[in-house]
């Protein structure tokens, strides 16, 4: 049986994609800080969907930790999804630069930390699929997260070179890039709902493109067209608008 | 002959003519779409009826429809959001439509959260999927369960599951199905949480044999006005045990409870649809069918004079592996494919449902079946659920809503009492679009609705005057000893609850000492008098 790795366990995306893979049968470990608070998840994974589900406790941003966290695992991994990430506030980064190091470790220091280790793992297995949760801020700077947008940026930059690197030896990478997805974390913005996706949904986009080995996928798709549009428009243009 | 003339000529044919029309129009069934086809032939031929048999006011209806249809469209251009943001109130409504409603809407995914709720707010009421039909979970402040939905544990040797009460009942099948599990009682849809189970203490049709849901519950664990949280069951803390089955909410929130499952061999059921020509031909058919596990009746109550009550009774058993016909079956007895579902989109203008549709729709289906018993196999999904496959269908309705008026009667008195209501409803011409009769037994608690009788289970659109007339047959009811179900109930007064419920007086005074100051009420208590 194939074993999923979820990293950053408790937000409602990573938690829906649990749902979707363990009903596609997989087993899952849940990893996550503070993992005492997901004991009931495992136990509801495992009964509803028949699979073996496990917790385990892990900090982004305790990069000290990651190797051991990843050697002391009960099940070697097929399969790591990378969902951990901070959203922060822009305006209080923008002068804290300890809110600014957060977000950039969270989003992307710390994914750094643990991916090397995971890809070196499947590099030498010859196998497995890293599957990494972006965003579409990523693709250009806007004023309002750029400091989160530029962490994603660097995080989607990782991901294209280990594709790049791990393609050769059998190991696949998949960069998701979510639009607006209505979670805990954007609970209380006004998001346009035409474009804003359940975490079902982008659940089940992700398990479609793991399945069809896409490379980059956008959830939903129309996000592929906007932020088509919103890298084309000329800079001269682009830094006068409130974007 | 003009499509006027020919369906005039349907709706107003004697039987046996009727019959023959009706097999032109539509064959026998052989699956569980054709009801769904034959509902909305039904609406749309009694939709064209009255287009056509009305031509003086053909232009305002045509007028009228005009306009819904183009309320239609405005309303899914702006769809509304469910949470009025600037007040964080919430417009809901349980499954009846009505009343409609402006509440704070609580949620939870742990117990220290609900315990802020609770221990800080009054007025409040809890609210599982909102499948009653009126305003039992309905108050100033509902906390939902839904997100506290989590499976604790499933002994599939022994039959035990236990799980958090904002599981949903088809969610507990489909895992404890395969493993060779059912519920022993189950109401008419799956979309019910645990804990609206227990709450409203409720039964399908296996009522006469099984008992209510109370009955296979091993314990639950109950959270009361002070945040604490009580276990109760049969044995321990049985008195809170039994105020909360059937208590409707107002002892606390339940939180997790364990249930014991019934043994199967297959996810189907052996079934026995026999046609009865009148109410006294059903009733017979169903003392005959005692020892029948499952059985339930789908009346016409259009009908009028000897045909008065006309029916098919349903009488099932499970199948067993030997009983299934199809290899496929067979070699996976235990796994149902999934099928697709309907739904109805949004809201039907009122006129759908119309006397003549429901005449037209009630006798079709009455026809479609030619032999007087037919014998099939069925998946549970047709013997329990048939109505589950068209999601918001009560939508069907309008936006004024419906409401389900469903009693009961001694057993003695039933065959008169019966008689009587139909009659009164087929002479007020007030049409019931969906009937339901079945025999009961006894049931525990302070609060029972079953008793040793008949409950006949009437659905009607929300129009003017219905209120007034079913002020009308509660007072048959009160006569004959008999009550209405909680649940279902949108508009009972004090004094009918009162008088019907033979422990109201003694729940009352129980409950002052569980639930102080009535922290817990709904809509519902404070109308029938409970909490207020
Ligand atoms: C199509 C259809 C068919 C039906 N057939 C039947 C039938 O055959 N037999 C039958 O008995 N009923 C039947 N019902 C009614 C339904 O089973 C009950 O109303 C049931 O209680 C609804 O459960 P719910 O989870 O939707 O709860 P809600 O409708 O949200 O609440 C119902 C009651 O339970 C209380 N409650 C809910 N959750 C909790 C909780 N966690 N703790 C404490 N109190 C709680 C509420 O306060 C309220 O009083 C039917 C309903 C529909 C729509």
């Amino acid at each position: 049986m194939s074993h999923v790795l979820i990293l950053g366990a408790a937000s409602d995306m990573a938690q829906a994609l649990a749902y979707k893979f363990a009903a596609e049968g997989f087993d899952i470990t849940l990893a996550a800080r503070n993992s005492g608070r997901l004991a009931d998840v495992a136990p509801d994974l495992e009964i509803r969907h028949g699979i073996s589900a496990g917790v385990a406790e892990f900090d982004a941003l305790g990069f000290a930790g990651h190797a051991d966290f990843y050697t002391n695992l009960p099940h070697p991994p097929d399969v790591v999804i990378c969902v951990f990430g901070y959203l922060g506030t822009q305006e209080t980064a923008q002068s804290n630069f300890a809110e600014a190091k957060k977000i950039i470790d969270t989003n992307y220091t710390g994914a750094v930390s643990i991916l090397n280790i995971v890809a070196n793992d499947f590099e030498q297995r010859g196998s497995g699929t890293i599957i990494g949760i972006s965003s579409v801020a990523g693709d250009r700077g806007r004023q309002s997260n750029y400091l989160y947008g530029s962490a994603k940026a660097a995080f989607t930059a990782y991901l294209s070179g280990l594709r790049n690197r791990l393609a050769k030896k059998n190991v696949h990478v998949l960069t998701v890039k979510p639009g607006f997805v209505r979670t805990k974390m954007t609970a209380g913005m006004p998001l346009p709902g035409p474009v804003t996706a359940k975490p079902s949904r982008v659940a089940a986009d992700v398990f479609a493109a793991f399945q069809k080995q896409r490379n980059v996928v956008y959830t939903m798709r129309i996000w592929q067209l906007i932020m088509l549009l919103i890298r084309h428009i000329p800079e001269p243009i682009f830094k006068r608008l409130n974007l | 002959m003009s499509k006027r003339n020919r369906l005039t000529k349907y709706a107003n044919a004697a039987p046996s003519v009727q019959r023959r029309l009706c097999r032109q129009i539509c064959p026998p069934p052989d699956n569980r779409f054709q009801s769904v086809a034959l509902l909305l032939l039904g609406a749309l031929l009694g939709a064209l009826a009255m287009l056509f048999l009305a031509p003086k006011s053909g232009k305002a209806t045509r007028r009228r429809l005009k306009e819904q249809a183009g309320n239609l469209a405005g309303k899914l251009k702006t769809k509304r959001p469910a949470a009025t943001q600037k007040s964080g109130l919430s417009r809901i409504s349980n499954w009846g439509n009505y009343p409609q409603t402006e509440v704070k809407v609580y949620e939870f995914e742990d117990i220290a959260t609900l315990r802020k709720i609770v221990t800080g707010t009054n007025n409040i009421i809890a609210r599982g999927n909102g499948r009653c039909y009126g305003d039992s979970a309905l108050a100033a402040n509902v906390i939902s369960s839904l997100k506290y939905n989590k499976f604790l544990s499933f002994d599939a040797q022994q039959g035990i599951i236990r799980c958090q009460a904002g599981v949903l009942l088809s969610e507990l099948l489909d895992v404890v199905v395969p493993q060779g599990w059912f519920l022993p009682v189950t109401p008419g849809t799956k979309k019910i949480t645990v804990g609206g189970a227990i709450a409203s203490d409720v039964h399908g049709k296996s009522q006469h044999k099984a008992g209510n849901f109370s009955d296979h519950v091993v314990a639950f664990d109950l959270m009361l006005g002070d945040g604490s949280v009580v276990t109760c069951s049969k044995e321990e803390n049985p008195e809170l045990y039994w105020t909360t089955c059937g208590g409707m909410g107002l002892t606390g929130v339940v939180l997790h409870a364990t249930l014991r499952l019934l043994p199967v061999e297959t996810a189907y059921f052996k079934q026995e649809s026999i046609k009865a020509k009148n109410l006294q031909e059903l009733m017979d058919l169903f003392e005959e069918s005692e020892s029948w596990p499952y059985s339930v009746a789908w009346i016409d109550c259009m009908t009028r004079g000897k045909n008065m009550g006309r029916g098919i009774l349903m009488r099932g058993r499970h199948a067993r592996v030997s009983d299934l016909e199809k290899p496929a079956q067979r070699q996976n007895p235990l796994r149902l494919k999934s099928k697709m579902g309907l739904n109805v989109p949004f809201f039907m203008p009122g006129f759908v449902l119309n006397p003549l549709s429901m005449k037209i729709f009630n006798t079709l289906y009455f026809h479609r079946q030619r032999a007087r018993q037919v014998t099939s196999v069925v998946d549970y999904n047709a013997f329990f659920y048939p109505l589950d496959i068209i999601s918001n269908w009560n939508r069907i309705y309008g936006k004024r809503g419906f409401t389900q008026y469903q009693f009961i009667l001694p057993k003695e008195s039933s065959r008169q009492g019966m008689q009587e209501i139909l009659q009164k409803i087929v002479d007020r011409g007030m049409v019931s679009f969906l009937a339901v009769l079945k025999l009961y037994g006894k049931q525990h608690g302070y609060l029972p609705f079953a008793m040793e009788g008949y409950s006949l289970a009437l659905d009607f659109p929300i129009v003017d005057g219905l209120f007034e007339f079913l002020d009308e047959l509660d007072q048959i009811v009160l006569a004959y000893g008999g009550r209405l179900y909680l649940t279902k109930d949108v508009r009972m007064g004090r004094d009918m609850f009162m008088q019907s419920y033979p422990n109201a007086e003694k729940f009352i005074n129980h409950l002052k000492q569980i639930n102080q100051n009535f922290k817990f009420r709904s809509y519902q208590s404070d109308r029938i008098g409970i909490t207020q």
